[in-house]
């Protein structure tokens, strides 16, 4: 069974996936994280997790092109311009 | 995904998980590569291992034995990468044991003197780190994630082996000479490590950008990185031809000789055949404890 390995290198950091390792059983499992990934207190927390538990889900279709809720849905130059021109000419 | 497309891909930056498409070519290169650093890792211990016990002191023998088991390590977690590529890591070890792949030319030569062990993890290391230093960038994600493990492991290795060095040096005239000789005994080796110079363009690993960096473009940061600092020492280099040309920045020295390096990875080095007969008789006699460990677990 593969696993695969997230670390918490400091307090208050994210959990960073590092990589996995092959183990029959949780106990093994314990050991060999413990083993690779902590063993020169380089990580202060692992999490791992049996592979075939993790849930990859990778496809994001925009299919409205919803782009009015980031901020690259935003652009401001050419209206910024436009306006800036109207109370130019309004005012001159 | 083409395979054009995938090397625009890749030279542009991009990076691969395990499940992504690949083209045939790039998997068997990532495995070909991959699973030769592996076995360098695994073979690399060897030449180190056989001076846990005639170590000078305590603190050495515990510092030795820490790098040895750090090595290994390293082999446990790039092995792992090469079975999510799908070979598994019974068969590197079979190729390895039966002469099929290769391992790192300096793993090859015997280790003559506790001199050797300074020169090994101090510049041997230091060659290691800035190939490895490189694979950081490596277009194979998984790859390059454990890198970051393994750069910070062998940069206290080189502080070891500098310690080690330093030791000796500030010591007795008889120590200092074990450590130029192992100097000699390693320069040829160490210039052959990072391969012949060809061009980086015309070289596949780089054109998939599994490496990132050109072989002479690595070599000339060793020289860079460690000539002055064997220099400073008072140590000879073996080399009449080594300098710097101060305009260009760039090391001249004598041609490698790219045919022992040739014949040394192929198996005919000093050492090779008593190194892989250790790592058989090893695998062999340990098999009992895997086969009840897994029975228990099963």
């Amino acid at each position: 069974m593969v696993w695969e390995v997230f670390r918490q290198e400091r307090k208050g950091q994210a959990f960073q996936h590092a990589g996995s390792f092959e183990a029959p059983d949780q106990t093994f499992a314990e050991t060999y994280a413990r083993e690779f990934y902590g063993r020169r207190q380089e990580s202060i927390a692992l999490w791992i997790v049996p592979r075939e538990h993790i849930e990859t889900i990778g496809d994001f279709v925009d299919e409205l092109g919803r782009n009015y809720h980031r901020v690259d849905g935003y652009s401001l130059k050419t209206k910024l311009k436009e306006a800036r021109e109207q109370v130019a000419q309004r005012s001159g | 995904m083409q395979e054009q497309a995938f090397l625009e891909y890749v030279q542009a930056g991009g990076q691969v998980e395990t499940g992504d498409e690949m083209p045939g070519d790039y998997r068997a290169k990532l495995i070909k590569f991959i699973e030769m650093h592996g076995n360098s890792e695994l073979m690399g211990v060897l030449p180190e291992r056989e001076w846990i016990l005639r170590a000078p002191t305590l603190q050495r023998k515990l510092a030795l034995t820490a790098k040895v088991q750090d090595e290994v390590g390293h082999a446990q977690l790039i092995y792992r990468v090469v079975e999510d590529l799908g070979k598994p890591r019974e068969r590197c070890l079979d190729d390895l044991i039966s002469g099929r792949s290769k391992f790192h030319n300096v793993f090859h030569y015997p280790t003559r003197t506790w001199g050797d062990v300074g020169v090994i993890a101090w510049l041997v290391d230091a060659a290691a780190i800035i190939s490895q230093k490189a694979l950081l960038k490596c277009s194979y994600a998984p790859y390059a994630r454990i890198m970051k493990k393994i750069c910070w492991e062998e940069s206290f290795h080189i502080l070891h082996g500098r310690d080690v060095v330093l030791a000796m040096m500030t010591g007795l005239a008889e120590q200092r000479e074990l450590v130029q000789e192992a100097i000699h005994r390693w320069w040829s080796p160490l210039m052959q490590f990072h391969g012949n110079p060809i061009p980086a363009e015309d070289d596949p690993m780089y054109r998939w950008r599994i490496k990132s960096q050109g072989n002479e473009e690595a070599r000339q940061q060793f020289l860079d990185g460690y000539v002055p600092q064997i220099l400073e020492l008072g140590l000879e280099i073996p080399d009449p031809a080594l300098g710097k040309d101060e305009e260009t920045g760039v090391w001249h020295y004598t041609e490698p000789d790219w045919d022992e390096l040739r014949h040394v990875v192929t198996g005919h080095g000093p050492r090779s055949v008593e190194r892989l007969e250790l790592r058989r008789v090893a695998r062999e006699e340990t098999a009992w404890v895997r086969d009840v460990m897994l029975a228990q677990a099963a």
